[in-house]
């Protein structure tokens, strides 16, 4: 069971005065959503380590080294070809084929990462059920606290949201 | 957001007044997707019916191709490398520029890609999917192709790495997956945008599908925006290496005007040169056909303008340095080459190469050919004409002039070159304009952070 409170802003600014204030006066923070990614943000949710580049680098030089030990195993052992009296392990030659294709490998590890990190895909959170909650991906600016449990303190947090500019306050359960 | 609500400086210059707020950006770039009977599209359907009609002539050309073998081409036995190749180089040249807009701008922190970036790259996408094919159409036996992928194989075969074949293969292939991937992230909230505001049942589930649910949360936009960065700074390098590699298809040769070590950043400029002029043009398009004059200005232009003069001068230098090796190396057949690529019998073509691709950018000096886009779309159009007779001479002069002076022999086009050149621009129209109807031209999310003093500090 988890319960929201989410309020809606007109501009980014207000936003982000909410957030730190919701955070400085102890609200628990859930999340915090708008058109356009606000630098501060991930600070404010304590949320800015990431390991996806780490990934990326992983991925993508495991398939390198994988195409690049290809090329060895079956330009020197399974299929040598004297081409002119060149090396059979040509390692000039055979740098681009890795180098492209590990590229790509890191990309594709970090797309995987990323949808894998976020959640993605899910086309449905519980989120969407709020008659106006389309408009974050549009013109809003939205902030999600985790609600509090007695009654009074919610009803404090919605007013105290209020206070700070917020034009809705929704309560959700789910 | 509103206008009086300190716009900041380079929200000003990048766009017009009529698109500084964020739900004029949302509006005026989801229109041509969702709200369509706004305005008649009849230039829509005549482009539309032209560049079909023109896919048509491709298929059919390259239904004959196959049906009776490339001796349809002017090639012969010494100019074995005729307009496929030419148009190879030129369209994976154009497919370059739509990923270095957005990579290398990225990094560089040019706002101003903000309103290009998103149909250069389609630019890209489409340019190389056409180069892509152009390699098998000139192979005499396409149906091996696919004895470039390295697997196991009954016939116990390996393919020969060293051979530049197969680092085309790879780099163009990595290349156009990269690129997807790099062009749908970036669509990723545009789509669950057009998903929010679409009001049509069956629009709004196809957007929700490939928006795969986002919903603007900080934590994704953080970790989209690790991402994003990091491909940028991925795919710097890859462009550069794909057309390198290209440079290498020639320069690995050992033929008089191809074995230059120049060759690989000669081509990664000319690539840049002619897929900013492509960039030009459909800018122009968009702006004008979608109703976009307040999010691509003249501002755009000038830049872009300012783009093609640097890249102008690179090229000149490029040639001039092709001649003067030619000279200092002393060596017969690249001296006899370069005379013949001046007085030679394709003389014509060249001259005019060197009139479009190194003087008539020279026009942008002035402010005023800068802001004029008629003047600059003209010019870009010159520009990526003079590329491609630079492609198609790279190709014909070297192969007409080699070393063995009993081989030399002239190239003549057919209309079966024609045809597949001009069908192969029709196909990418056709695309172009598909993609025009479906997906959002400008990325909207980063035309809104435009706006957005917060999002910036």
């Amino acid at each position: 069971m988890t319960a929201m409170l989410v309020a809606d802003f007109r501009e980014a600014g207000a936003l982000t005065r909410a957030a730190q204030w919701a955070k400085a006066a102890g609200y628990p923070l859930a999340d915090a959503f708008s058109p356009f990614p606000l630098d501060g943000m991930p600070a404010i949710l304590g949320d800015t380590s990431t390991r996806l580049r780490a990934w990326m680098f992983i991925g993508g030089f495991a398939v390198a080294a994988l195409a690049y030990a290809i090329e060895f195993w079956s330009a020197v052992y399974d299929y040598p070809i004297d081409s002119g009296g060149r090396p059979l392990h040509s390692w000039p030659a055979f740098v681009l084929f890795p180098f492209a294709i590990g590229i790509f490998a890191a990309a594709l590890t970090g797309f995987i990462g990323l949808l894998a990190k976020c959640g993605l895909p899910r086309l449905h959170y519980p989120l969407f059920d709020i008659e106006g909650f389309e408009r974050a991906t549009q013109d809003r600016f939205m902030l999600a606290l985790h609600a509090p449990v007695r009654d009074a303190d919610k009803r404090s947090a919605v007013a105290w949201l209020k206070q700070a500019g917020a034009e809705n306050v929704w309560e959700l359960e789910w | 957001m509103n206008a009086a609500a300190g716009i900041p400086r380079e929200a000003e210059r990048w766009t017009e007044a009529g698109a500084r707020s964020i739900d004029a950006i949302n509006d005026i770039v989801s229109a041509p997707l969702i709200a369509r009977g706004r305005w008649t599209w009849h230039a829509w359907w005549i482009a539309f019916a032209i560049s079909l009609a023109l896919t048509m002539v491709m298929a059919v050309t390259v239904v004959w191709l196959f049906a009776t073998g490339i001796g349809v081409f002017g090639v012969n036995t010494t100019v074995v490398w005729g307009f496929p190749i030419a148009n190879y180089v030129w369209w994976i040249g154009i497919g370059n520029a739509g990923t270095l807009i957005s990579s290398m701008l990225v990094l560089m922190r040019q706002h101003w890609r903000a309103s290009i970036n998103r149909f250069a790259e389609a630019m890209t996408l489409f340019a190389a999917a056409i180069a892509g094919l152009f390699p098998i159409l000139h192979l005499g036996r396409p149906l091996y192709f696919y004895w470039l992928v390295p697997y196991p194989n009954t016939m116990a075969l390996w393919p020969q790495w060293r051979s530049a074949l197969i680092w085309d293969f790879w780099a163009i292939s990595s290349y156009l997956l990269f690129s997807i991937l790099f062009w749908y992230v970036g669509l990723i909230p545009d789509l669950a945008t057009l998903r929010d505001r679409a009001r049509a049942p069956l629009v709004r589930t196809l957007f929700g599908i490939f928006a795969l649910g986002w919903r603007g949360s900080a934590r994704h936009w953080h970790t989209l925006q690790v991402y994003h960065t990091t491909m940028a700074c991925l795919g710097v390098p890859l462009v550069i290496s794909l057309h390198s590699v290209v440079g290498l298809d020639f320069a690995a040769s050992l033929m008089p005007g191809w074995s230059e070590t120049i060759f690989p950043p000669y081509f990664v400029v000319g690539a840049m040169y002619s897929g900013f002029t492509m960039v030009i043009v459909l800018a122009a398009a968009v702006r004008w056909g979608l109703r976009m004059q307040a999010l691509i200005t003249v501002e755009h232009f000038e830049v872009m303008a300012k783009i093609l003069l640097a890249a102008s001068v690179v090229m000149t230098l490029s040639y001039a340095a092709e001649w003067f090796s030619a000279w200092y190396g002393g060596e017969v057949a690249e001296r006899r080459l370069v005379a013949f690529e001046f007085t030679g019998d394709y003389r014509l073509l060249y001259w005019f190469m060197l009139l479009f691709n190194c003087a008539i950018a020279h026009a942008f000096w002035f402010r005023a050919a800068r802001r004029s886009i008629a003047a600059v779309v003209v010019i870009a159009i010159f520009i990526n004409v003079g590329m491609w007779l630079e492609r198609l001479l790279i190709v014909l002069n070297t192969l007409s002039h080699g070393y063995a002076v009993g081989m030399w022999r002239l190239f003549a086009p057919t209309t079966w070159d024609f045809l597949l050149l001009f069908g192969s621009l029709g196909f990418f129209a056709l695309l172009y304009l598909i993609f025009c109807r479906v997906i959002p031209v400008v990325s909207m999310h980063e035309t809104r952070r435009l706006l957005s003093a917060e999002a910036q500090q």
